[in-house]
């Protein structure tokens, strides 16, 4: 049962951690060129926009859901499982919703590049 | 990719790394908190180890944000993984932590995860822009 609890609390995280890198990439390519749009309009105008941004808005929303997760986690089951799936795990959901979401061309790079890093963190925590 | 871009990536591999070594140095001083003395965890912000480390994670945010701006998440993630090798070299070198074989190997994956994303372009898709129609005089 205990177990159970565990990997729901590592599903959690993942889900909201994903859901929130992907609505935080989104409202990015919305409001533009950071370094750009700072030049033209100065940075009082770029924190402006992006905080208006109502996914950016959402995008923090899920990555406090996401923290306070991994803290239900970690009280659930033990630190060297939760920290390295639910790191390694968000590497490839993240690969996967940005295809499907944001569009993005995943080639054969990047999948690697996502399971190679994937597997790196769930070694370096384990 | 030009030198700006880079340095951002950069900033984002460094900020993370550098403030979570920072807060890891800092929490160690002030010990651990009780979960029915949650209102120690506001204070903790005044050890100035902690409070320099939650600059650093600010600077990490603005920086990622920054780099999302202008390259795909799946390109920015992979390539500011980098931050996990400097904070183990850092737990090594400078909180004299014990790094284990396995975690040399997650190392060595990691940096080359890196290696194959950071050849490949930073942006493969162009959010729609709206145009004003093209005028053809007769």
């Amino acid at each position: 049962m205990n177990l159970l609890y565990t990997w729901s609390g590592i599903g959690a995280i993942v889900l909201a951690s994903t859901s929130g890198d992907v609505l935080l990439s989104h409202a990015m390519k919305e409001v533009g060129d950071l370094g750009e749009l700072r030049k033209r309009s100065g940075l009082a105008a770029v924190i402006g926009s992006v905080i208006r941004n109502r996914y950016f808005l959402l995008g923090v929303l899920a990555m406090t859901v996401a923290f306070y997760g991994l803290l239900f986690g970690l009280s659930w089951g033990d630190v060297s499982l939760v920290a390295p799936a639910s790191a390694s795990l968000t590497f490839v959901a993240n690969a996967v919703a940005a295809k499907f979401f944001l569009h993005e061309r995943v080639d054969h790079r990047r999948w690697i590049a996502a399971l190679l890093v994937a597997g790196g963190v769930a070694l370096l925590h384990g | 990719m030009t030198f700006r871009k880079y340095l951002v990536l950069a900033a984002v591999t460094l900020c993370a790394a550098v403030g979570d070594s920072l807060l890891s140095y800092g929490m160690k001083q002030v010990g651990g908190i009780s979960p029915h003395q949650l209102y120690d965890i506001i204070l903790v912000i005044l050890n100035p180890w902690i409070a320099l480390g939650v600059f650093f994670l600010l600077g990490f945010f603005a920086s990622y944000m920054t780099a999302l701006s202008w390259a795909d998440l799946t390109y920015v993630l992979p390539a500011t993984s980098l931050g996990y090798v400097l904070l183990t070299i850092i737990a090594k070198f400078c909180l004299h932590e014990q790094v284990s074989f396995t975690r040399w190997l997650g190392i060595l994956l990691i940096s080359s995860g890196v290696g194959f994303v950071t050849q490949g372009p930073e942006l493969t898709h162009q959010p729609k822009v709206k145009t004003a129609p093209v005028r053809v005089d007769p």
